[in-house]
Protein backbone atom coordinates (compact mmCIF):
# COMPACT_ATOMS: atom_id res chain seq x y z
CA UNK A 1 0.00 0.00 0.00
CA UNK A 2 2.97 2.39 0.80
CA UNK A 3 3.87 2.25 -2.61
CA UNK A 4 0.62 4.13 -3.92
CA UNK A 5 1.89 7.47 -4.57
CA UNK A 6 -0.98 9.78 -3.66
CA UNK A 7 -1.52 12.31 -6.46
CA UNK A 8 -1.81 15.18 -3.65
CA UNK A 9 -3.65 18.23 -6.03
CA UNK A 10 -5.23 20.94 -4.01
CA UNK A 11 -8.63 19.80 -3.92
CA UNK A 12 -7.83 16.69 -2.34
CA UNK A 13 -7.01 12.74 -2.01
CA UNK A 14 -8.46 9.77 -3.07
CA UNK A 15 -6.60 7.74 -0.42
CA UNK A 16 -6.48 10.58 2.36
CA UNK A 17 -10.70 11.48 3.82
CA UNK A 18 -11.31 15.03 4.05
CA UNK A 19 -13.03 15.91 7.26
CA UNK A 20 -16.40 17.24 5.40
CA UNK A 21 -16.50 13.67 3.90
CA UNK A 22 -15.83 11.89 7.13
CA UNK A 23 -18.95 13.82 8.75
CA UNK A 24 -21.74 13.65 5.93
CA UNK A 25 -20.53 10.28 5.35
CA UNK A 26 -21.12 9.16 9.35
CA UNK A 27 -24.58 11.56 9.29
CA UNK A 28 -25.39 9.33 5.90
CA UNK A 29 -24.67 6.45 8.00
CA UNK A 30 -26.77 6.94 11.16
CA UNK A 31 -29.71 8.76 9.10
CA UNK A 32 -30.30 5.61 6.79
CA UNK A 33 -29.91 3.23 9.99
CA UNK A 34 -32.14 4.89 11.81
CA UNK A 35 -34.32 4.95 9.34
CA UNK A 36 -34.03 1.30 8.72
CA UNK A 37 -33.87 0.62 12.33
CA UNK A 38 -37.50 2.42 13.69
CA UNK A 39 -39.43 1.82 9.95
CA UNK A 40 -37.96 -0.52 7.86
CA UNK A 41 -37.03 -4.38 9.79
CA UNK A 42 -40.15 -3.44 11.90
CA UNK A 43 -42.45 -2.51 8.78
CA UNK A 44 -41.22 -5.67 7.21
CA UNK A 45 -41.19 -7.82 9.89
CA UNK A 46 -44.50 -6.82 10.95
CA UNK A 47 -45.55 -7.58 7.15
CA UNK A 48 -43.98 -11.21 7.10
CA UNK A 49 -45.19 -11.97 10.63
CA UNK A 50 -48.69 -11.13 9.39
CA UNK A 51 -48.18 -13.26 6.67
CA UNK A 52 -47.05 -16.33 8.63
CA UNK A 53 -49.96 -16.03 10.24
CA UNK A 54 -52.89 -15.52 8.01
CA UNK A 55 -51.21 -18.59 5.83
CA UNK A 56 -50.95 -20.76 9.23
CA UNK A 57 -54.40 -19.33 9.73
CA UNK A 58 -55.76 -20.48 6.02
CA UNK A 59 -54.31 -23.90 6.83
CA UNK A 60 -55.80 -24.40 10.19
CA UNK A 61 -59.09 -23.24 8.81
CA UNK A 62 -58.73 -25.62 6.10
CA UNK A 63 -57.47 -28.26 8.32
CA UNK A 64 -60.92 -27.37 10.45
CA UNK A 65 -63.22 -27.64 7.18
CA UNK A 66 -61.56 -31.23 6.44
CA UNK A 67 -62.14 -31.88 10.06
CA UNK A 68 -65.89 -31.29 8.93
CA UNK A 69 -66.20 -32.40 6.07
CA UNK A 70 -65.00 -35.93 7.57
CA UNK A 71 -67.47 -35.76 10.11
CA UNK A 72 -70.57 -35.30 7.65
CA UNK A 73 -69.51 -38.28 5.75
CA UNK A 74 -69.07 -40.11 8.67
CA UNK A 75 -72.90 -39.09 9.45
CA UNK A 76 -73.66 -39.37 6.02
CA UNK A 77 -72.40 -43.04 6.16
CA UNK A 78 -74.29 -44.24 9.27
CA UNK A 79 -77.21 -42.71 8.37
CA UNK A 80 -77.01 -44.66 4.81
CA UNK A 81 -76.13 -47.50 6.80
CA UNK A 82 -79.08 -47.24 9.24
CA UNK A 83 -81.25 -46.63 6.07
CA UNK A 84 -79.85 -49.61 4.81
CA UNK A 85 -80.22 -52.09 7.73
CA UNK A 86 -84.27 -50.49 7.78
CA UNK A 87 -84.68 -51.68 4.51
CA UNK A 88 -83.37 -54.68 4.54
CA UNK A 89 -85.32 -55.27 8.16
CA UNK A 90 -88.71 -54.06 6.01
CA UNK A 91 -87.79 -56.35 3.30
CA UNK A 92 -87.29 -59.50 5.95
CA UNK A 93 -90.60 -58.29 7.93
CA UNK A 94 -92.67 -58.29 4.38
CA UNK A 95 -91.19 -61.52 3.62
CA UNK A 96 -92.53 -62.86 6.93
CA UNK A 97 -95.95 -61.74 6.24
CA UNK A 98 -95.81 -62.82 2.82
CA UNK A 99 -94.99 -66.70 3.80
CA UNK A 100 -97.59 -65.71 7.06
CA UNK A 101 -100.47 -64.88 4.05
CA UNK A 102 -99.02 -67.56 1.61
CA UNK A 103 -99.47 -70.19 4.26
CA UNK A 104 -103.11 -68.57 5.63
CA UNK A 105 -104.07 -68.78 1.96
CA UNK A 106 -103.11 -72.27 1.36
CA UNK A 107 -104.73 -73.26 4.22
CA UNK A 108 -107.80 -71.83 3.33
CA UNK A 109 -107.83 -73.18 0.14
CA UNK A 110 -107.26 -76.64 1.24
CA UNK A 111 -110.03 -75.78 3.78
CA UNK A 112 -112.25 -74.77 0.97
CA UNK A 113 -111.34 -77.77 -1.09
CA UNK A 114 -112.02 -79.93 1.49
CA UNK A 115 -115.43 -78.70 2.29
CA UNK A 116 -116.44 -78.62 -1.73
CA UNK A 117 -115.37 -82.27 -1.96
CA UNK A 118 -117.52 -83.35 1.67
CA UNK A 119 -120.45 -80.87 0.14
CA UNK A 120 -119.89 -83.16 -3.61
CA UNK A 121 -119.58 -86.83 -1.50
CA UNK A 122 -122.80 -86.15 0.45
CA UNK A 123 -124.72 -84.86 -2.47
CA UNK A 124 -123.62 -87.89 -4.49
CA UNK A 125 -124.67 -89.97 -1.49
CA UNK A 126 -128.03 -88.20 -1.34
CA UNK A 127 -128.52 -88.57 -5.07
CA UNK A 128 -127.70 -92.20 -5.19
CA UNK A 129 -130.11 -93.34 -2.46
CA UNK A 130 -132.96 -91.35 -4.10
CA UNK A 131 -131.68 -93.26 -7.75
CA UNK A 132 -132.08 -96.61 -5.53
CA UNK A 133 -135.18 -95.99 -3.96
CA UNK A 134 -136.51 -95.09 -7.32
CA UNK A 135 -134.77 -97.58 -8.99
CA UNK A 136 -136.13 -100.32 -6.54
CA UNK A 137 -139.91 -99.22 -7.47
CA UNK A 138 -139.66 -99.03 -11.12
CA UNK A 139 -137.61 -101.91 -11.48
CA UNK A 140 -139.94 -103.45 -8.92
CA UNK A 141 -142.87 -102.86 -11.21
CA UNK A 142 -141.40 -102.91 -14.69
CA UNK A 143 -140.30 -106.65 -13.94
CA UNK A 144 -143.58 -107.43 -12.58
CA UNK A 145 -145.24 -106.13 -15.58
CA UNK A 146 -142.73 -107.93 -17.92
CA UNK A 147 -143.14 -111.26 -15.83
CA UNK A 148 -147.22 -111.16 -16.09
CA UNK A 149 -147.08 -110.26 -19.38
CA UNK A 150 -144.37 -113.21 -20.21
CA UNK A 151 -146.30 -115.93 -17.36
CA UNK A 152 -149.64 -115.14 -18.65
CA UNK A 153 -150.74 -115.20 -15.32
CA UNK A 154 -152.45 -112.64 -13.55
CA UNK A 155 -150.13 -111.88 -10.54
CA UNK A 156 -153.41 -109.61 -8.99
CA UNK A 157 -152.04 -111.24 -5.40
CA UNK A 158 -150.35 -108.80 -4.04
CA UNK A 159 -149.22 -110.22 -1.20
CA UNK A 160 -147.58 -112.80 -3.97
CA UNK A 161 -145.87 -110.60 -6.01
CA UNK A 162 -144.53 -108.37 -3.72
CA UNK A 163 -142.70 -111.54 -2.53
CA UNK A 164 -141.74 -112.30 -5.42
CA UNK A 165 -139.90 -109.06 -6.20
CA UNK A 166 -138.76 -109.08 -2.97
CA UNK A 167 -136.87 -112.52 -3.48
CA UNK A 168 -135.99 -111.38 -7.25
CA UNK A 169 -133.95 -108.12 -5.83
CA UNK A 170 -132.82 -110.14 -3.02
CA UNK A 171 -130.98 -112.93 -5.33
CA UNK A 172 -129.93 -109.84 -7.46
CA UNK A 173 -128.43 -107.93 -4.35
CA UNK A 174 -126.50 -111.03 -3.12
CA UNK A 175 -125.00 -111.64 -6.44
CA UNK A 176 -123.82 -107.99 -6.74
CA UNK A 177 -122.40 -108.77 -3.46
CA UNK A 178 -120.66 -111.85 -4.97
CA UNK A 179 -119.68 -109.81 -7.96
CA UNK A 180 -118.39 -107.16 -5.75
CA UNK A 181 -116.50 -109.46 -3.53
CA UNK A 182 -114.99 -111.40 -6.31
CA UNK B 1 -5.71 -12.74 3.06
CA UNK B 2 -8.58 -14.52 0.72
CA UNK B 3 -10.05 -11.18 0.26
CA UNK B 4 -7.15 -9.15 -0.18
CA UNK B 5 -6.25 -11.43 -2.86
CA UNK B 6 -9.87 -11.08 -4.88
CA UNK B 7 -9.28 -7.62 -4.77
CA UNK B 8 -5.50 -6.75 -5.63
CA UNK B 9 -6.29 -6.88 -9.92
CA UNK B 10 -8.91 -4.09 -9.18
CA UNK B 11 -6.50 -2.12 -7.11
CA UNK B 12 -4.03 -2.06 -9.66
CA UNK B 13 -6.54 -1.51 -12.61
CA UNK B 14 -7.56 1.51 -10.04
CA UNK B 15 -4.18 2.64 -9.76
CA UNK B 16 -3.53 2.55 -13.39
CA UNK B 17 -6.32 4.52 -14.13
CA UNK B 18 -4.85 7.17 -11.57
CA UNK B 19 -1.45 7.08 -12.37
CA UNK B 20 -2.55 7.40 -15.99
CA UNK B 21 -5.09 9.46 -15.02
CA UNK B 22 -2.69 12.16 -13.22
CA UNK B 23 -1.11 13.01 -16.55
CA UNK B 24 -1.35 16.45 -16.57
CA UNK B 25 -4.27 16.88 -18.84
CA UNK B 26 -5.96 19.42 -17.00
CA UNK B 27 -4.61 22.32 -19.09
CA UNK B 28 -5.30 21.31 -22.72
CA UNK B 29 -4.67 23.30 -25.45
CA UNK B 30 -8.09 23.79 -28.34
CA UNK B 31 -7.79 20.86 -30.67
CA UNK B 32 -6.10 18.56 -28.17
CA UNK B 33 -8.00 15.67 -25.75
CA UNK B 34 -8.55 16.41 -22.45
CA UNK B 35 -8.88 13.31 -20.37
CA UNK B 36 -11.03 13.12 -17.09
CA UNK B 37 -9.23 14.13 -14.00
CA UNK B 38 -9.49 12.89 -10.48
CA UNK B 39 -10.42 16.78 -9.66
CA UNK B 40 -14.01 16.19 -10.26
CA UNK B 41 -14.56 14.29 -7.18
CA UNK B 42 -12.95 17.84 -5.09
CA UNK B 43 -15.43 20.10 -6.71
CA UNK B 44 -15.25 23.71 -4.71
CA UNK B 45 -17.46 23.62 -1.71
CA UNK B 46 -20.70 25.48 -2.38
CA UNK B 47 -21.86 25.53 1.49
CA UNK B 48 -20.62 25.80 4.98
CA UNK B 49 -16.90 26.40 3.82
CA UNK B 50 -14.01 26.15 5.72
CA UNK B 51 -16.62 24.16 8.69
CA UNK B 52 -16.07 20.46 9.22
CA UNK B 53 -19.70 20.47 7.34
CA UNK B 54 -18.47 22.15 4.19
CA UNK B 55 -20.84 20.76 1.40
CA UNK B 56 -19.26 20.61 -2.46
CA UNK B 57 -21.45 19.39 -5.23
CA UNK B 58 -20.07 15.63 -4.75
CA UNK B 59 -21.24 15.68 -1.43
CA UNK B 60 -24.61 17.01 -1.74
CA UNK B 61 -25.38 14.45 -4.39
CA UNK B 62 -24.89 12.30 -1.53
CA UNK B 63 -27.29 13.78 0.48
CA UNK B 64 -29.48 14.01 -2.03
CA UNK B 65 -28.96 10.10 -2.68
CA UNK B 66 -29.52 9.48 0.86
CA UNK B 67 -32.86 11.25 0.86
CA UNK B 68 -33.87 9.34 -1.80
CA UNK B 69 -32.88 5.87 -0.29
CA UNK B 70 -34.54 6.79 3.17
CA UNK B 71 -37.95 8.03 1.32
CA UNK B 72 -38.00 5.03 -1.02
CA UNK B 73 -37.46 2.30 1.57
CA UNK B 74 -39.82 3.79 4.38
CA UNK B 75 -42.13 4.73 1.29
CA UNK B 76 -41.96 1.52 0.03
CA UNK B 77 -42.12 -0.79 3.17
CA UNK B 78 -44.49 1.63 4.81
CA UNK B 79 -47.58 -0.02 4.16
CA UNK B 80 -47.22 -3.62 3.30
CA UNK B 81 -50.50 -5.37 1.99
CA UNK B 82 -50.96 -9.42 2.40
CA UNK B 83 -51.50 -9.82 -0.85
CA UNK B 84 -48.54 -7.43 -2.95
CA UNK B 85 -49.08 -4.98 -5.46
CA UNK B 86 -46.53 -4.50 -8.02
CA UNK B 87 -44.20 -1.89 -6.45
CA UNK B 88 -44.68 -3.77 -3.37
CA UNK B 89 -43.62 -6.98 -5.07
CA UNK B 90 -40.43 -5.24 -6.15
CA UNK B 91 -39.28 -4.12 -3.10
CA UNK B 92 -40.31 -7.51 -1.33
CA UNK B 93 -37.94 -8.55 -3.95
CA UNK B 94 -35.16 -5.91 -3.05
CA UNK B 95 -35.84 -6.39 0.70
CA UNK B 96 -35.57 -9.87 0.63
CA UNK B 97 -32.62 -10.47 -1.40
CA UNK B 98 -30.30 -8.74 1.13
CA UNK B 99 -32.54 -10.07 4.23
CA UNK B 100 -32.66 -13.22 3.25
CA UNK B 101 -30.21 -13.72 0.66
CA UNK B 102 -27.30 -12.24 2.10
CA UNK B 103 -27.60 -11.54 6.18
CA UNK B 104 -29.73 -14.66 7.19
CA UNK B 105 -27.87 -16.94 4.76
CA UNK B 106 -24.76 -16.12 6.24
CA UNK B 107 -25.19 -15.47 9.42
CA UNK B 108 -28.31 -17.39 10.66
CA UNK B 109 -31.85 -16.20 11.62
CA UNK B 110 -30.49 -15.18 15.10
CA UNK B 111 -27.60 -13.74 14.44
CA UNK B 112 -29.39 -12.33 11.29
CA UNK B 113 -31.66 -10.08 13.31
CA UNK B 114 -29.07 -9.22 15.96
CA UNK B 115 -27.16 -7.41 12.76
CA UNK B 116 -30.22 -7.11 10.58
CA UNK B 117 -30.31 -3.09 10.78
CA UNK B 118 -26.63 -2.17 10.53
CA UNK B 119 -25.63 -4.85 7.34
CA UNK B 120 -29.18 -3.73 5.75
CA UNK B 121 -27.75 0.24 6.37
CA UNK B 122 -24.65 -1.21 4.58
CA UNK B 123 -25.97 -2.13 1.24
CA UNK B 124 -28.76 0.32 0.88
CA UNK B 125 -26.13 3.05 1.94
CA UNK B 126 -23.73 1.53 -0.29
CA UNK B 127 -26.07 1.19 -3.07
CA UNK B 128 -28.42 4.25 -3.74
CA UNK B 129 -24.38 6.47 -3.25
CA UNK B 130 -23.13 3.78 -5.82
CA UNK B 131 -25.97 4.57 -8.61
CA UNK B 132 -25.39 8.38 -8.21
CA UNK B 133 -22.55 7.55 -10.88
CA UNK B 134 -24.94 6.35 -13.80
CA UNK B 135 -28.07 9.02 -12.83
CA UNK B 136 -27.95 11.84 -15.68
CA UNK B 137 -27.18 15.32 -14.54
CA UNK B 138 -25.34 13.94 -11.11
CA UNK B 139 -23.34 11.68 -13.08
CA UNK B 140 -20.43 10.97 -9.85
CA UNK B 141 -21.09 8.45 -6.93
CA UNK B 142 -20.02 9.72 -3.30
CA UNK B 143 -18.60 6.48 -2.51
CA UNK B 144 -15.66 7.55 -5.00
CA UNK B 145 -15.06 9.86 -1.83
CA UNK B 146 -12.67 7.50 0.52
CA UNK B 147 -14.49 8.89 3.67
CA UNK B 148 -17.62 7.20 3.06
CA UNK B 149 -15.84 4.02 2.43
CA UNK B 150 -14.41 4.81 5.62
CA UNK B 151 -17.01 5.32 7.67
CA UNK B 152 -18.44 1.86 6.81
CA UNK B 153 -15.52 -0.05 7.07
CA UNK B 154 -14.61 0.92 10.77
CA UNK B 155 -17.95 0.18 11.57
CA UNK B 156 -18.18 -2.89 9.68
CA UNK B 157 -14.23 -3.48 11.92
CA UNK B 158 -15.65 -2.44 15.34
CA UNK B 159 -18.88 -4.68 14.35
CA UNK B 160 -16.96 -8.21 14.01
CA UNK B 161 -14.59 -7.51 16.84
CA UNK B 162 -17.50 -6.19 19.01
CA UNK B 163 -19.11 -9.37 17.97
CA UNK B 164 -16.54 -11.60 18.84
CA UNK B 165 -15.25 -10.15 22.00
CA UNK B 166 -18.78 -10.48 23.28
CA UNK B 167 -19.00 -14.19 22.63
CA UNK B 168 -15.87 -15.88 23.57
CA UNK B 169 -14.01 -12.69 25.28
CA UNK B 170 -10.45 -12.42 24.86
CA UNK B 171 -10.62 -15.82 23.89
CA UNK B 172 -11.34 -14.19 20.28
CA UNK B 173 -7.91 -13.06 19.77
CA UNK B 174 -6.36 -16.45 20.85
CA UNK B 175 -9.02 -18.54 17.81
CA UNK B 176 -8.01 -15.75 15.18
CA UNK B 177 -4.45 -15.75 15.71
CA UNK B 178 -3.41 -19.03 17.31
CA UNK B 179 -4.15 -21.47 14.91
CA UNK B 180 -4.84 -25.31 15.86
CA UNK B 181 -3.20 -27.97 13.91
CA UNK B 182 -0.44 -25.94 12.82
CA UNK B 183 3.20 -26.94 13.89
CA UNK B 184 4.24 -25.13 16.92
CA UNK B 185 7.43 -23.32 15.92
CA UNK B 186 5.33 -21.38 12.83
CA UNK B 187 2.46 -20.95 15.01
CA UNK B 188 3.73 -17.16 15.19
CA UNK B 189 4.80 -16.77 11.93
CA UNK B 190 1.26 -17.58 10.93
CA UNK B 191 -0.08 -15.76 13.85
CA UNK B 192 1.30 -12.56 12.47
CA UNK B 193 0.03 -13.57 9.15
CA UNK B 194 -3.29 -13.78 10.73
CA UNK B 195 -3.15 -10.64 12.65
CA UNK B 196 -2.76 -8.85 9.22
CA UNK B 197 -4.63 -10.28 7.42
CA UNK B 198 -7.63 -9.94 9.82
CA UNK B 199 -7.17 -6.61 11.58
CA UNK B 200 -5.56 -4.74 9.04
CA UNK B 201 -6.31 -5.99 5.26
CA UNK B 202 -9.91 -6.92 6.18
CA UNK B 203 -11.01 -2.93 6.64
CA UNK B 204 -8.41 -1.72 4.31
CA UNK B 205 -9.34 -3.69 1.86
CA UNK B 206 -13.23 -3.18 2.23
CA UNK B 207 -12.09 0.78 1.59
CA UNK B 208 -10.14 0.78 -0.84
CA UNK B 209 -12.48 -1.97 -3.51
CA UNK B 210 -15.79 0.27 -2.66
CA UNK B 211 -13.73 3.26 -3.40
CA UNK B 212 -11.61 2.31 -6.61
CA UNK B 213 -14.35 0.72 -8.22
CA UNK B 214 -16.69 3.88 -8.40
CA UNK B 215 -13.31 6.06 -8.77
CA UNK B 216 -12.34 3.19 -11.84
CA UNK B 217 -16.32 3.24 -12.99
CA UNK B 218 -16.40 7.67 -13.06
CA UNK B 219 -13.11 7.59 -15.16
CA UNK B 220 -14.05 5.39 -17.45
CA UNK B 221 -17.61 6.70 -18.32
CA UNK B 222 -15.93 10.33 -17.95
CA UNK B 223 -13.33 9.21 -20.53
CA UNK B 224 -15.46 6.98 -23.25
CA UNK B 225 -17.89 10.31 -23.43
CA UNK B 226 -15.52 13.14 -23.27
CA UNK B 227 -13.63 10.84 -26.20
CA UNK B 228 -16.84 10.16 -27.44
CA UNK B 229 -17.21 15.12 -27.71
CA UNK B 230 -13.89 15.16 -28.82
CA UNK B 231 -13.86 12.54 -31.36
CA UNK B 232 -17.68 14.24 -33.08
CA UNK B 233 -17.46 17.67 -32.06
CA UNK B 234 -13.07 18.68 -32.59
CA UNK B 235 -12.25 15.85 -35.05
CA UNK B 236 -15.57 15.14 -37.49
CA UNK B 237 -17.13 19.19 -37.40
CA UNK B 238 -14.68 21.56 -36.59
CA UNK B 239 -11.03 19.64 -38.02
CA UNK B 240 -13.59 17.61 -40.56
CA UNK B 241 -11.63 14.79 -40.44
CA UNK B 242 -13.48 11.84 -40.93
CA UNK B 243 -11.75 9.82 -37.62
CA UNK B 244 -14.09 11.30 -35.96
CA UNK B 245 -16.16 8.76 -36.64
CA UNK B 246 -14.72 6.68 -34.36
CA UNK B 247 -17.04 8.38 -31.89
CA UNK B 248 -19.79 5.98 -32.58
CA UNK B 249 -17.29 3.48 -31.58
CA UNK B 250 -16.42 5.76 -28.04
CA UNK B 251 -20.34 6.10 -27.71
CA UNK B 252 -20.96 2.03 -27.86
CA UNK B 253 -18.28 1.20 -25.16
CA UNK B 254 -20.00 4.09 -22.84
CA UNK B 255 -23.05 3.10 -23.38
CA UNK B 256 -21.89 -0.51 -22.17
CA UNK B 257 -19.88 0.95 -19.41
CA UNK B 258 -22.90 2.86 -17.90
CA UNK B 259 -24.72 -0.24 -18.03
CA UNK B 260 -21.61 -2.02 -16.30
CA UNK B 261 -21.44 0.63 -13.65
CA UNK B 262 -24.94 0.00 -12.72
CA UNK B 263 -24.19 -3.70 -12.15
CA UNK B 264 -21.12 -2.99 -10.48
CA UNK B 265 -22.65 -0.44 -7.84
CA UNK B 266 -25.30 -3.17 -7.08
CA UNK B 267 -22.06 -5.61 -6.67
CA UNK B 268 -20.10 -3.40 -4.82
CA UNK B 269 -23.33 -2.68 -1.96
CA UNK B 270 -23.27 -6.53 -2.46
CA UNK B 271 -20.02 -7.88 -1.99
CA UNK B 272 -19.03 -4.82 1.32
CA UNK B 273 -22.43 -6.15 2.93
CA UNK B 274 -21.69 -10.12 2.75
CA UNK B 275 -18.00 -9.53 3.47
CA UNK B 276 -19.26 -7.66 6.69
CA UNK B 277 -21.75 -10.45 7.74
CA UNK B 278 -18.94 -13.38 6.47
CA UNK B 279 -16.44 -11.30 9.33
CA UNK B 280 -19.24 -11.01 11.35
CA UNK B 281 -19.78 -15.04 11.04
CA UNK B 282 -16.33 -16.26 11.25
CA UNK B 283 -15.96 -14.04 14.82
CA UNK B 284 -19.09 -15.66 16.21
CA UNK B 285 -17.92 -19.17 14.97
CA UNK B 286 -16.46 -21.76 17.41
CA UNK B 287 -13.64 -22.27 15.55
CA UNK B 288 -11.58 -20.02 13.35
Amino acid sequence: MSAIVVPMEEGGSILLPAIPDLVWGTISFVLVAIVIGRLVVPNVTKALDARRDAIEGGLKRAEEAQAEAAAARDQYDAQLAEARAEAARLREQAREEAKVIRAELIEQAQADAARVAAQAQAQIEAERTAAMQSLRTEVGSLALGLASSVVGESLSDDKRSSAIVDRFLADLESADAAGASK
Amino acid sequence: MLAARRCAPKQEKALNLVTLLSLPTVECEPGQFCGPSIEEFFPAPILFEGTPFELNRVLLIRLVAVLAVVLILWLGTRNWKLVPTRGQAAMEFVIGFVRQGIIIETLGEKAGRRFMVLLMTIFFLTLGLNLTGTIPGLQIASTGLIGQAIVMAVIAYVTFIYAGIKEHRFKFFKNALWLPGVPIFIKPVIALLEFLSTFIIRPVTLTLRLTMNMVAGHMLLTLVFLATNFFFVTVLFTQGNALGLLGIGTFAFGLAFVVLEIFVAGLQAYVFTILTAIYIQMALADEH
